[in-house]
Formats: C-alpha cells, sequence, structure tokens
C-alpha cells in the first residue's frame, strides 16, 4: 500500500448519501471537526457559568445563599478541569486538528476515517459522563482539579461518593478517545501528504498541532495510569496513594501509599499539557500573523526547532508544580533550571513574531487582532512563568492568587484567544460566508480589555498573600478592605466578559444565513486549504485530482507576480495551479 | 522518575533523530517551483496502518513506562526523617507464569511463521499458524487467571500489600492489551478461513498482529522480570 493509495484513495470515498451519515456518523474529517468544536464550546459555556459562580461568591461574599463552600470548590474543580482537558485540548487537537490537517496537507481525508469517527464519539461519551456527575448524590468532585489524594476520595470532599468516580471515569474515556484521534492526526501528517509538502514545507499550524498530539499522546498515559490507581484506591481498598489516615473519626484501612506519587504522575501529565494547548495556538498564531502582515513568518526554520525543542522539554520540568510539596532541593534547583531553559525556544517564538511584524503590511482584521492580543498576552503570563519558576520566589507565591493569574493569562486567555482568532479566520472556509467584522471587533476589545481587567489586579492580590481556593476569606489581618474591594471589580469585569462571549455566539449564528458570501479565499492566503475547489470544501476535499505543491506556506510579496502571494500549489512558470492525477 | 525521564528522553530522541533524517534543515524558502523526487521515496513507504501500529505502541510503552515508575516508586519510598515507611511484601510468584511465559513465547513464534508463510504465498501454513498464534495467546489469558485464583487461594489480596496490588493490575492491564489483540487477530482469522488465497489487507493485517504480539511478549518479558526480581 502506497503513500498514493492513502493519499488519493477518491475512488474509493463512497459520497455520504444520507442525513445521518453525512450529519451525524460521518467520517468526514470537516463535519467530524466541527462536531468536536460545537461539542467543546457547549461544554465550555458550562466551565465560564461555573466561573462566574465562583466570582459572585468571591466578588460579593454572604449575598447568594445559593453558593456554600462545597458548591463552590465543585465550581473550581469543573471549572479547572472542563476548561483544559474538555474544551481546550478537544477544541485544538480533536477540532482544529481534524479540520486543518488534512486540508493543510492535501489529503482527502484522515488516514483512519472510521476511527476518527469512534474518536469524536467516545469524546462525547466522556463529557456526558462528566456532566452525568453534576447530576449524582453529592454531586461533582470538589477535590481541584489536580484531583490530589488522599482529599479527593475521602469523606467530606464534596462528591467523594460519586462525582470523583465519574471524573477518572471520563478522564480514562477522554483519553481512549484521544489516543483514536491522535494517532490519526500523527500518522495523516507523516503519511498522507500530497506531492511536493515536505515536512518543512508544512504550515505551522500544522507543526504545533503535530507536535501538540505527539505530547498528548506520550503525556496522556500518566494520567490516565493515575486515575486506574485512584479508581482502585477508592473502591477495591488498595493503598497505592493512600496513606494510613483516619477520616471522620475512623480509620480507612489504607497504609503505606504516597500521595506524592500521585502528584508525580499527575504533573508529568499536567506540564505537557500546557503546551498540549499552547503549541497549536503558536502555530496557529504564526499563520494568522503572516497572512495579516503580509510578510513570511520570520525564522520559519527555528519556530519548527523552537516547536520541537518546547515539545521535548516540557517533559522535564513537571515538577516546578510541586515546589511546595517536599522535595530534595537539588530537585528544586534541576526543575528551575530546566523551567528558565524552556523560556529560551519560547521568547524566541515571540521575538518571530514580533519580527514578523515589524515592518510588515499589517491589516488589523479580526484575526489579527487576536492574533496580537495573545503575543501581548502571552508574553505577560510567560514573564510571571519565570517568577514562578524560580523555588525561592515561588514558594511564597504558592497557592495565591500569583498563580492564577499567571496561569489565567499563559494558559487560558492566551490559547481562547487564539480560538476566537482562528475561528474567525476559518469561518469562511467552513460556512462560505463571512463573520460581521463591527461585532467581532467589539467582540475582541471586550474580551481583551475585560480578561486584563480580571486578571492583572490579581497579581498585586497575590502579591499581598491572598489565598487561592478559598470560598470567603472573611476578616483576615493582612489583607487590607481593599481586597473586597478588587474582587468586586473582578467580578464585575468577569461577568462583562462572559456576557461579551454571547456577542461571539450571535455573530457565528447570525453569519450563517446572513453573512457575506466570503468565496474561496478571502484573506488572500497561500496555504492549501483556500485553494479548494468547492467552498467549503465537499467531501473529499479536492475533486478528482489533488493539489501538487511547489513552495513553502509563507510566500507573500514575492516579486514577480501578479498577486502579493503565491499560493503553495501555483506552479513556477505561472501556469494553472497543477493537480495530481 | 529517572526511569520515566529515561523512556521519554528515548522516545523523544528517537522522534528528534526521525525529524533530523527528514532534513529538518531544508531552507524551504530557497527550494520554490520544484516538487523534487522526495516523494517517490515516500510512495514506496510503510502502510498507514504499520506507522499506525508503531505509533500506538509508543503509547502503550509510556504507559507501562509509567506504571513500571509508579511500582518502583512505591516500592522503594523515601526515608522521612528516619521513618522507614516501607511496606513492601513480595508476591510469591506462582509457578504457572513459567508456563504462560512459554504459552506467549510459542504464540509469538507461530504467528511470526504466519506472516513470513504469508509472503511466501503457503496460505496453509499460514493459517495454521495464525490459529496456533491465537490460540496460545488464549492459553496465557487462561493461565493468567489460574495465576490469580491461585494466589487469591494463598491470600495475597490486593488490599493486603502494594506489592499484590501491582500484580494484579500489571498481569491484568497486560492481558486487556493482549484481549485487544485477540478481537483484531479474530477478524484477521475470520478473513484467512474464507477462500484459499488471501488479500493483500489481510496479508498486512496479518504482519501487524505479529508485532502487536511480538510486543506485548516483550512487555511481559520485561513486567514478569521485575515481578520475580523484586
Amino acid at each position: 500500500m502506497s503513500y498514493v493509495a492513502i493519499a488519493d484513495q477518491h475512488a474509493h470515498l463512497h459520497d455520504p448519501q444520507t442525513f445521518l451519515t453525512k450529519y451525524v456518523w460521518s467520517q468526514d474529517h470537516k463535519v467530524i471537526a466541527i462536531q468536536y468544536m460545537a461539542t467543546a464550546m457547549a461544554i465550555g459555556l458550562v466551565a465560564i457559568g461555573l466561573s462566574m459562580m465562583m466570582r459572585l461568591q468571591l466578588g460579593f461574599p454572604d449575598t447568594f445563599h445559593f453558593i456554600n463552600p462545597s458548591n463552590y470548590h465543585q465550581f473550581v474543580t469543573m471549572h479547572g478541569m472542563i476548561m483544559v482537558v474538555y474544551l481546550l485540548t478537544a477544541l485544538f487537537l480533536g477540532g482544529f486538528g481534524n479540520y486543518l490537517i488534512p486540508l493543510m496537507c492535501g489529503s482527502r481525508d484522515m488516514v483512519f476515517p472510521y476511527l476518527n469517527m469512534v474518536s469524536y464519539w467516545v469524546y462525547l461519551l466522556a463529557v456526558l459522563v462528566l456532566v452525568a456527575s453534576f447530576f449524582v448524590p453529592g454531586g461533582p468532585t470538589g477535590a481541584g482539579w489536580t484531583l490530589y489524594p488522599p482529599q479527593a476520595i475521602l469523606a467530606g470532599t464534596p462528591g467523594a461518593d460519586w462525582g470523583i468516580t465519574l471524573m477518572l471515569v471520563s478522564l480514562a474515556i477522554f483519553i481512549v478517545g484521544f489516543t483514536m484521534g491522535g494517532l490519526n492526526y500523527v500518522v495523516t501528517v507523516l503519511q498522507a501528504r500530497c506531492r511536493g509538502m515536505t515536512l518543512m514545507r508544512m504550515p505551522l499550524s500544522v507543526w504545533g498541532i503535530f507536535m501538540a498530539t505527539v505530547l498528548a499522546l506520550l503525556a496522556f498515559p500518566a494520567l490516565l495510569v493515575s486515575a486506574i490507581m485512584m479508581i482502585l484506591d477508592n473502591h477495591l481498598g488498595t493503598s497505592f496513594f493512600m496513606p494510613a489516615i483516619m477520616s471522620l473519626g475512623d480509620t480507612t484501612g489504607h497504609k503505606g501509599g504516597s500521595p506524592l506519587l500521585f502528584q508525580h504522575l499527575f504533573w508529568f501529565f499536567g506540564h505537557p499539557e500546557v503546551y498540549i494547548v499552547a503549541l497549536p495556538a503558536f502555530g496557529i498564531v504564526s499563520d494568522l500573523i503572516s497572512v495579516n502582515a503580509r510578510r513570511h513568518i520570520f525564522g520559519y526554520r527555528m519556530m519548527v526547532w523552537a516547536i520541537v525543542a518546547i515539545g521535548v522539554l516540557s517533559f522535564v520540568v513537571w515538577a516546578h508544580h510541586m515546589y511546595v510539596s517536599g522535595m530534595n532541593p537539588y530537585f528544586g534547583f534541576f526543575f528551575a533550571t530546566t523551567t528558565l531553559i524552556i523560556a529560551i525556544p519560547t521568547a524566541l517564538k515571540v521575538y518571530n513574531w514580533v519580527l514578523t511584524l515589524w515592518r510588515g503590511d499589517v491589516h488589523l482584521t479580526v484575526p489579527m487582532l487576536f492574533a496580537i492580543g495573545f503575543v501581548f498576552t502571552f508574553i505577560n503570563g510567560g514573564l510571571t512563568g519565570l517568577f514562578l519558576g524560580n523555588v525561592t520566589v515561588d514558594v511564597p507565591l504558592s497557592d495565591t492568587y500569583f498563580v492564577i493569574a499567571h496561569f489565567h493569562m499563559v494558559m487560558g486567555v492566551s490559547p481562547v484567544l487564539v480560538v476566537c482568532g482562528a475561528i474567525y479566520h476559518w469561518y469562511p472556509k467552513m460556512t462560505g460566508r463571512m463573520t460581521n467584522e463591527t461585532l467581532g471587533k467589539l467582540h475582541f476589545w471586550l474580551t481583551f480589555f475585560g480578561t486584563y481587567a480580571i486578571f492583572l489586579p490579581m497579581h498585586y492580590l497575590g502579591i499581598l498573600g491572598l489565598p487561592r481556593r478559598y470560598f470567603a476569606m472573611g476578616d483576615t489581618y493582612f489583607l487590607p478592605d481593599s481586597v473586597q474591594s478588587m474582587n468586586a471589580a473582578i467580578s464585575i469585569a468577569a461577568l462583562f466578559v462572559a456576557a461579551s462571549q454571547l456577542i461571539f455566539l450571535f455573530n457565528l449564528a447570525w453569519s450563517l444565513k446572513h453573512g457575506k458570501p466570503a468565496g474561496g479565499n478571502p484573506w488572500r492566503a497561500t496555504t492549501l486549504e483556500w485553494q479548494t475547489p468547492e467552498t467549503p470544501p465537499r467531501h473529499g476535499n479536492w475533486g478528482p485530482e489533488l493539489p501538487v505543491v511547489y513552495r513553502w506556506a509563507y510566500e507573500y510579496g514575492a516579486p514577480g507576480y501578479q498577486d502579493d502571494f503565491v499560493p503553495q500549489n501555483q506552479p513556477p512558470d505561472g501556469r494553472a495551479p497543477t493537480t495530481h492525477g | 522518575m529517572n526511569l520515566m525521564v529515561a523512556a521519554v528522553a528515548l522516545v523523544a530522541g528517537i522522534f528528534v533523530w526521525w525529524l533530523a533524517v527528514r532534513r529538518l534543515t531544508t531552507k524551504s524558502w530557497e527550494a520554490q517551483g520544484t516538487y523534487d523526487g522526495r516523494d517517490t521515496a515516500q510512495m514506496a513507504g510503510p502502510a498507514a496502518a504499520r506507522i499506525g501500529l508503531w505509533v500506538f505502541l509508543a503509547v502503550a510503552t509510556s504507559f507501562f513506562a509509567l506504571f513500571i515508575t509508579a511500582y518502583l516508586m512505591r516500592m522503594n519510598p523515601e526515608v522521612v526523617k528516619g521513618i522507614d515507611l516501607r511496606d513492601w511484601r513480595p508476591v510469591a510468584e506462582p509457578s504457572i507464569l513459567w508456563a504462560n511465559t512459554v504459552m506467549l513465547i510459542l504464540g509469538s513464534a507461530c504467528m511470526q511463521m504466519a506472516s513470513s508463510s504469508l509472503r511466501h504465498k503457503r496460505f496453509d501454513l499460514a493459517r495454521a499458524g495464525m490459529l496456533a498464534g491465537g490460540v496460545f495467546a488464549i492459553a496465557f489469558l487462561a493461565g493468567q487467571w489460574l495465576a490469580w485464583r491461585q494466589l487469591l487461594a494463598a491470600g495475597y489480596y490486593a488490599t493486603g500489600n502494594p506489592a499484590n496490588a501491582f500484580f494484579y493490575v500489571l498481569t491484568g492491564l497486560h492481558g486487556l492489551h493482549l484481549l485487544g489483540g485477540l478481537f483484531v487477530w479474530a477478524r484477521s482469522a475470520g478473513k484467512m478461513a474464507q477462500g484459499r488465497a488471501v488479500s493483500g489487507a489481510t496479508q498486512l493485517s496479518v504482519e501487524l498482529c505479529t508485532v502487536y504480539w511480538h510486543y506485548l511478549l516483550l512487555v511481559w518479558l520485561v513486567l514478569f522480570g521485575l515481578l520475580l526480581i523484586t
């Protein structure tokens, strides 16, 4: 079975006939991508709702009596887990990975379309199991998104009866589903690229998604291992993680288990997870900036190497999440060093984005605004990462709002800005219509300034020592009264930001019918997904013949051409774009 | 943790080496207007399913390596303030495990015979090898089940000691992987049973089953060795 047989299997593509096979049990990567996106965004709205409940309590304590301390911890936990795993991971890899990899690589579909379909349905099952935990006795788990034992499974933690079990089972299902999808993404990139699409001609979006998938495939097993062992501790009474402990006046029967072992396993997954979310964002942002600055990406090779380097390094920094868990000081030194080293390729990427903008013909379209917003926010969040990466600075700041501010800036707001920008950018390809630009700009400015109003002050609250995960502070001697006023202001900003996402959703829905027709290539971009014969692309993407690629993905403003961009499949002598039979 | 880092470093090293082989230094902005002969090399490249299996084996390796790391970390807890927290009491491995190991080796050998016979178009031998490969795998699983029964009868409960719990978890997960392999095996064996000739797709499937059998044999030898020496 050769490479062509995989990539060019048009004869074997049975066009779906019925509504069910076309839109529900579809094996078309584009439909699966949109299913992933819609599901992820739906569960993401739940997570936004939960954060609003948290902000209501923090901004106005003793006002909302339907929020009690148990609820509050459940909101915190579910908000974190949903946002990191079920929204961002699923949206970037399941959503954009599925949509962009075959289109950008010039293939007809993923290499294992059936597996791809199953991957989505397994993901949906994981989401449903997670949602089910809201409706069981005791509610969802309130153990914090890190699910640290022993407290995660002890009576007294909210959701210790059913919630924690459903959470662990849901994560296990998610990992199984993701592995199916991930195999597809990796093998499609490796095996099903069209003619001429060498690895070093791939757009950076594909590079970012590819590397993130590799990370996810290697890191998620750590979460699976810890989930399996925690389920056994909880239900069979083994002592992998559970030490001898008294709970509600009784001994639990556990003895000798190591809670620290769980933390190592969890963060061995947890830190690469940051880059599983960040690398696709890095890749997509590079493409958005290059297209809208009408300029080739600065330092393409460096960008690729940096993606690979960050991916590899991300596996040797995990214990910087555990500086206060008790470890050998030399370990702390080692992990602080690796953490600072990983800043080098990351900073390199930031410089390259800025240098791409430098003297570019910058078009401030909506996707570009989000891309530039990302660079700002990412620098902000990245710099506070340098603080927290150093043991001596981290110890006093650990478990304060400074940490919340840091990770929301760097892996909350930043990737979400990219998600929004990417949706505005590829929506015309997915639907054939443009989104409304005025609404898009309104959405951007409200979101951008709004999130700064939320998270910038949190740095100061953290330096004051305001601890995270507290339901209410009451009278605490080291906190001035202004802390409460600040918290109220943050909550109001948060409500505004949440409400402004409705503009986004309205824009997406309204434009579906009323948006301006987009044409095939509204952003005048070079990459292959904009060169499809139809928009939105049909099943099989390319009509009878596959494209042939002649150049890299960033040929903007090249001399000697009529346009300021040259599509990847444009032959050198000015003939019509070639395809391959 | 060291083992975990080593395993990932190995996988990452292979990955980076592979990327380097793929000419990550190409200046793609200079080589324009061409599609060189490089994709002809890809045309003769391995099938997608083969690459897919190898990627899956990398994932499974990460999974088992992490379990082994957890095993070693749980076995040797850090000594905190002079308090010895070690509570590990090794399992007396039932001798049937040796017989099971032989079953798995035979299964692997039969699968190897099946796929090499297919390459030489000796279909009857291939069918016999394939059937025997699956039967030996089922015998292995049955043997593992008996080992569990014997341990339980001897009072080695999962709650009793972490060594017992790890024994059940590791053998159970290895068995589950083999069970998944048997599902694919049953499909390919079913296709081989129909008609005399064997299609190219089925041949590929047999080859991939063989790789998977070898892989699970390797994992079992590592796990069994670990269980024996600790």
